[in-house]
């Protein structure tokens, strides 16, 4: 498995970032970069990162569901990461997280047809004090209304028309 | 850059005196402003020096478990053979809590200067930053920040020509509130499912690597060029005793202004709410405070009246923990709250240890049960005391921090589980005419 | 630090060794600390909790399993607030286990069950829905019921540290963690079985076993394994004389809880539709069933006819029948038929080795001295493959106490992983190649050199020679493989050597010479198969065949006898190191019969005066004559093994390479047996190769 010239190189400096023979130290960063690009943690992914880090396949499959972030199936080309942890529930993050599902007729950690949007419940992003918030992505979005929600998504829906 | 909140005319800029300056993450701004004179006096000073300097400031953990940061470099065993390393924990996941991504967005030079500081403390060369995957674009800022004092001599090899080498590297998690818990970031950083270790050996003498660490929380990291500038006991005296300094609280919840502001340890928490965070929303009464993430027990209005630093906090039977000040008001049904919190760490349970593995699947499954009114009155007692179960029971800390905050909730708002027993939630309507 | 401490549990004074976990010191006091996840020997988790116990001055509850006993240490096992935590861990527990206890394997046999009746709760507060997963098959042998799962990961820790597979890992997180194995949906491992058998609930299952019985439904009976020469303790489950199961989970015998795939499944071969249940003659080109009467009538007629007209005998014994069998064989042959003719499958140079060492009483090395040895030497084997045991030894040795293991083969193998130094030396260029270690073993506390089949004649001399010249003890171990070829060697089921290395006064035909003797009149085959690789030049001479199968042999024979496998028959064997252990009759098979009965018949039939053929009255006779075999007793009944020490003056033993040849057996394949065990072929691992390394 190749990855485009940037993440090689991200790779090739990842990997010389730990100390020697410590290459396993990669492991965690180097799916989640390769998922990013890939779309999906698959199994010749994880054969990939074993090759790669020195390790059995098993132990890369054991790291694969333990993180959150990494999934075997591949999301929505936008990912709607709703946070309704504490903070944000005070302030309507449920009900945002509801509205997202209702507006795009999905549950959660499910994807619309065409690939191009996902939504799903997640735990504390790290942005208590501006909430409710949501990541889209990586990019953070505060004081998310259903209204702002709303606008967000039919921005994402004109890139589909685009194609 | 803009920031996510206005500040507050009550705060005391120390470790956030930088943020709102034009490019404050700069290297240029960094250096027009003190940045790295400290690493340039540390260099003067003996590891011992340092090291005494941070315990004359009283600078407590600033992760959660507010442990003394001078013992905790203290313990790193000098005449180790192996390498040693200092590990920045950035990986923030405590619920109510926002602040180590302001300090890395905002200032990331001043992260980077105190973990060379604790380099020089216990001759470390190699520092790590542990990233929460989701804080994705702040790897990308602290890389343009590494990279600017790689290019400009304040990192690498002879460092100003001080002879000293230091690299910074930054390493992604990706999505495990357990990678908090320091051993089980270490596992983590070792490319392994991150659960904790047993301790003893603790990190100081058998961490990353099989080698010595030093592990802190960004906020730690942060306060120490101040520390080593102005002195330990100039940095003790902003706070109260034995609890030095500022410190980052998050204010989330039901306030007028919420956000992110630096006060004196031991700022009193009704002022905090009142006059730094505006006051309560709506006019509303005050009903409740998590104060330091949401591992915290609940305080109750009527205990909110207290000096915000980890021993009064203490002594109210509370933790000041990670500084997230969460508010609620009076129409916020605590039973929700509960459930959202036990939720939250029937996810996050690594699933390493019976009591907290299963322990906080089967409180979830009751308290969902519960909160949509199918609970009977005997799951009152059995909540609190399942919870119990939990507690002090399990391999880590995390079964502690879902229990707590559960059994001070049944104990201090039992009316509202018993208002619950009717079939619905009280607030239900109350909490929908909130939102609009 | 003081060597021991003082400490009170339970209002009990009590003296352990100081760093002693508190968990064994109670152990030792007689005070049961429950756990689930602690597992002696494997590394320490401190995950089920049940050990919690309270620690005057502590402000929680402690874990017995990681805390070292301290001076002083005031321990309470048996207070309310230890009992409640218990019981609460079991309440946990059991939220998502199934309690399908009545249709579990386990069931009987099952820690939790043992737990929950001895601290839980009868009744369960839990009314929420259970999780569930489907139950999966991970190889023919190896089931894994998620639901039933405690998590308790001795079957990881028991596959990495005590196999160094690695082939179990654990999956996803919280609640819905569970085991998962390497291959995705599958197993490819050394398919021990370990894993089923460490495991305290019904979460691991058994291909061969499941769901065929309850377990106090069995007899249980100790004995040998009969599949390599390594001597584990297998523990039968018989019922109705058939054999269900094979395991070891009382720990007994020299492999504490390991065996191998052989060891715990390819039992089965006893019950192959091949097994010969009646005496079979000749009859042109086929064979005709006979009576037992009938058959020993003609085999005595026919060796009487021949003994008294000077005729030529060839009498090739056992690697597998017992001591007292081989020892009586070569008696037959001596004293009966007045034959020196006489010998074995020989797959080790065991002769020349005690040559090399005579005088030196301490030379030989126990299962347990490769556990303990401060220095492994592995010589031309892949002794993992072909020597399980013994591995698995080694790995522990370096967990426990931090073995430096060298090793020189011809190809790659698993113990290089573990290895200090690694050296690749074709066949025959092992004794130049350890020119190369030698600096670093002279550094070394003492030395266990492991050497296989490759190592013979003038290589076991030059070895010793570079043994000796290191200057620290050197302790050797010849790498034999089948489940009595020690004993067959030590019995005098050689021409030249009698039982114990004495000289014999003349000199018969070897092995191979009987084979290509073209005037041979008899030969007798008890227990081997020399015809699979080679020819019988003789053409008229009349064959005898004990044996359980139609083999190769046994179709040339004249008269086939079918013998009783290991597994039906008492006696003793010896092991690879030298360790004499008790066979203890599990199964039955109808028609076949002990080797020992069989010859004790003929000798009857002969009017030969050979003795009793009982095997404890041919066990004394070993005892007493048999230089090294004095062993006790006691120690044989009470199934543990006892060494012995062959070790004497020069023997006069010849060398003649061709005569050794390894079976070449890997850990999926066992000779003739191998053939007949379904389990043994059915693995997706087998037949296997040696020198793959991992």
């Amino acid at each position: 498995m190749t990855f485009s010239p940037e993440l090689e190189t991200r790779f090739a400096k990842m990997l010389e970032s730990y100390p020697e023979g410590r290459q396993r130290s990669a492991v965690v960063p180097m799916l989640l970069y390769a998922q990013d690009e890939v779309g999906e943690v698959s199994q010749e992914l994880i054969e990939e990162v074993a090759k790669r880090c020195r390790v059995t396949p098993l132990q890369v499959d054991e790291v694969v569901g333990y993180y959150s972030m990494l999934h075997k199936r591949p999301l929505g080309k936008y990912h709607v990461q709703v946070c309704t942890n504490i903070s944000c529930l005070l302030v309507g993050g449920e009900e945002l997280f509801e509205h997202a599902c209702r507006k795009l007729g999905l549950g959660n950690k499910e994807v619309t047809g065409d690939g191009l949007i996902s939504v799903e419940e997640v735990e504390c992003i790290g942005a208590c004090s501006w909430a409710p918030a949501i990541l889209l992505n990586y990019d953070f979005h505060h004081f998310v209304t259903p209204e702002k929600l709303d606008r967000l998504i039919a921005d994402l829906e004109r890139t589909r028309k685009a194609q | 850059m803009p920031l996510y909140n206005e500040p507050s005319p009550l705060e005391v800029k120390v470790l956030t005196k930088r943020f709102g300056l034009p490019n404050s993450a700069s290297i240029d701004t960094y250096l027009a402003t003190d940045g790295y004179r400290a690493f340039m006096k540390a260099r003067e000073m003996t590891p011992e020096q340092i090291i005494e300097e941070v315990k004359v400031s009283n600078l407590r953990g600033r992760g959660g478990a507010g442990f003394p940061t001078g013992m905790k470099w203290s313990f790193v065993p000098r005449t180790s053979p192996k390498p040693k390393y200092i590990i920045c924990n950035a990986d923030e996941s405590e619920p109510g809590t926002c602040k180590d991504r302001l300090l890395m967005e905002f200032d990331p030079h001043q992260i980077i200067e105190g973990m060379m500081i604790a380099g020089l403390s216990v001759d470390s060369h190699k520092g790590y930053i542990y990233i929460r995957g989701e804080y994705r674009y702040l790897i990308e800022d602290l890389g343009k920040a590494i990279a600017e004092a790689y290019s400009r001599g304040w990192l690498g090899r002879n460092i100003q020509g001080t002879g000293f080498d230091f690299d910074v590297y930054t390493h992604t998690g990706a999505g495990a509130y357990e990678c908090g818990e320091e051993t089980a970031l270490l596992d983590s950083i070792e490319g392994k499912r991150g659960i904790p270790r047993l301790k003893p050996p603790f990190p100081a003498v058998v961490g990353a690597w099989q080698s010595p660490t030093i592990l802190n929380n960004v906020e730690t990291y942060a306060a120490v060029p101040a520390i080593i500038r102005d002195g330990g006991a100039a940095f003790a005296a902003l706070g109260t005793p034995k609890n030095g300094g500022t410190r980052l609280f998050c204010l989330s919840g039901h306030v007028n202004k919420p956000g992110v502001y630096e006060l004196p340890m031991g700022f009193n928490l009704l002022r905090m709410i009142n006059e730094v965070g505006g006051g309560m929303r709506n006019g509303k009464k005050l009903k409740a405070v998590i104060p330091g993430g949401s591992s915290c027990p609940v305080l109750k209005a009527e205990e909110c009246d207290l000096a915000m630093d980890f021993d009064t906090v203490a002594k109210a039977k509370s933790m000041l923990g990670s500084g997230g000040v969460i508010i609620m008001d009076e129409d916020t049904c605590m039973v929700r709250c509960a459930v959202r919190i036990m939720k939250f760490y029937a996810h996050e349970s690594c699933g390493w240890c019976i009591p907290c593995r299963e322990g906080t699947s089967w409180l979830k499954k009751i308290l969902v049960r519960f909160h949509s009114g199918q609970g009977e009155a005997a799951d009152i007692d059995m909540i609190g005391d399942l919870s119990k179960s939990i507690l002090g029971r399990t391999f880590c800390a995390l079964g502690d921090a879902a229990a707590m905050p559960t059994i001070s909730i049944v104990e201090k708002f039992r009316d509202e589980f018993e208002a619950h027993l009717n079939g619905t939630c009280p607030f239900e309507q109350k909490h929908e005419l909130a939102l609009v | 630090m003081p060597d021991s401490v003082t400490l009170t549990i339970d209002g009990k004074s009590v003296k352990a060794p100081a760093g002693m976990l508190l968990i064994d010191a109670a152990k030792q006091a007689g005070i049961e600390i429950p756990s689930f996840c602690y597992y002696e020997g494997l590394s320490l988790q401190a995950a089920c909790r049940m050990c919690l116990v309270e620690i005057e001055k502590a402000p929680k509850l402690m874990v017995g399993c990681t805390t070292p006993v301290a001076e002083g240490m005031v321990v309470h096992t048996d207070s309310p607030t230890v009992a409640a935590a218990r019981k609460s861990t079991l309440e946990f527990l059991l939220t998502n286990h199934p309690l399908d206890c009545p249709v579990c394997d386990k069931g009987g046999e099952c820690e939790l069950q043992d737990m929950v009746f001895r601290y839980g709760a009868g009744e369960s507060r839990f009314r929420e829905m259970k999780l569930h997963v489907d139950e999966k098959q991970w190889s023919p042998v190896v089931f894994y019921d998620g639901p039933r799962c405690i998590l308790c990961y001795r079957c990881v820790r028991i596959c990495d540290e005590g196999m160094g597979v690695g082939a179990l890992g654990i999956i996803n997180r919280g609640a819905i963690s569970e085991i998962a194995p390497n291959k995705g949906d599958h197993l490819e491992c050394d398919e021990c079985g370990e894993c089923i058998d460490i495991c305290p609930v019904g979460a691991l299952t058994s291909g061969t076993y499941r769901y065929k019985t309850r377990p106090w439904e069995m007899e249980h009976v100790g004995t040998i394994c009969t599949h390599c020469s390594n001597g584990c303790k297998t523990t039968l489950g018989v019922r109705n004389g058939h054999i269900i199961r094979g395991n070891n989970r009382d720990r007994s015998g020299i492999n504490g809880e390991f065996l191998c795939i052989k060891g715990r499944y390819a039992f089965d071969f006893i019950d192959s539709a091949e097994r010969m249940q009646s005496p079979l003659k000749r009859v042109g080109a086929n064979f005709e069933p006979i009576s037992w009467g009938e058959a020993l009538e003609i085999v005595a007629k026919t060796f009487a006819e021949v003994k008294s007209r000077g005729g030529k005998f060839g009498v090739i014994g056992s690697n597998h029948t017992t001591n007292e069998e081989n020892f009586y064989l070569q008696k037959f042959a001596r004293q009966g038929l007045g034959t020196a003719n006489i010998d074995h499958h020989r797959t080790g140079d065991i002769p020349t080795l005690l040559d090399a060492l005579s005088g030196k009483t301490e030379s030989l090395a126990t299962t347990d001295a490769v556990y303990h040895a401060k220095s492994l030497l592995i010589v031309a084997s892949d002794l993992s493959q072909q020597h399980p045991l013994l591995a698995f030894q080694i790995r522990a040795n370096k967990r426990h106490h931090n073995a430096r293991i060298y090793v020189v083969t011809p190809g790659p193998v698993r113990e290089d992983k573990y290895a200090a130094k690694s050296v690749r030396a074709a066949e025959g260029a092992e004794i130049q190649a350890l020119e190369g270690l030698r600096e670093s073993l002279k550094l070394e506390g003492d030395l266990v050199i492991l050497f296989g089949d490759a190592v013979k004649g003038d290589a076991v001399r030059q070895l010793v020679a570079f043994g000796d010249s290191l200057g620290i003890p050197v302790k050797y171990v010849p790498l034999v493989d089948y489940s009595n070829s020690r004993g067959a060697s030590d019995m005098g089921l050689l021409p030249d050597l009698l039982p114990g290395y004495q000289a014999a006064p003349e000199r018969g035909l070897d092995y191979n010479d009987m084979l290509a003797a073209a005037d041979l009149d008899v030969l007798w085959v008890v227990g081997a198969n020399p015809l699979k690789d080679h020819a019988l030049a003789s053409t008229g001479a009349f064959v005898v065949v004990q044996d359980l199968f139609l083999t190769e042999t046994a179709k040339r024979a004249d008269i086939v006898l079918p013998g009783a496998s290991a597994y039906e028959k008492n006696g003793t064997v010896t092991n690879v190191t030298g360790e004499v252990q008790r066979l203890k009759a599990g199964a039955k098979v109808i028609g076949a019969k002990p080797d020992l009965e069989i010859m004790g018949l003929l000798a009857k039939e002969l009017k030969f005066n050979l003795g009793i053929w009982r095997y404890d009255k041919v066990l004394e006779e070993i005892r007493a004559t048999v230089l090294g075999y004095n062993v006790p007793l006691p120690l044989l009944a009470a199934g543990s093994a006892a060494q012995t020490m062959p070790v004497n003056g020069r023997d006069s033993a010849e060398f003649n390479p061709g005569q050794i040849r390894s079976s070449r057996d890997t850990l999926f394949t066992s000779g003739t047996l191998g053939r007949y065990s379904k389990m043994l072929s059915s693995v997706l691992e087998a037949p296997g190769a040696l020198y793959r390394g991992e």
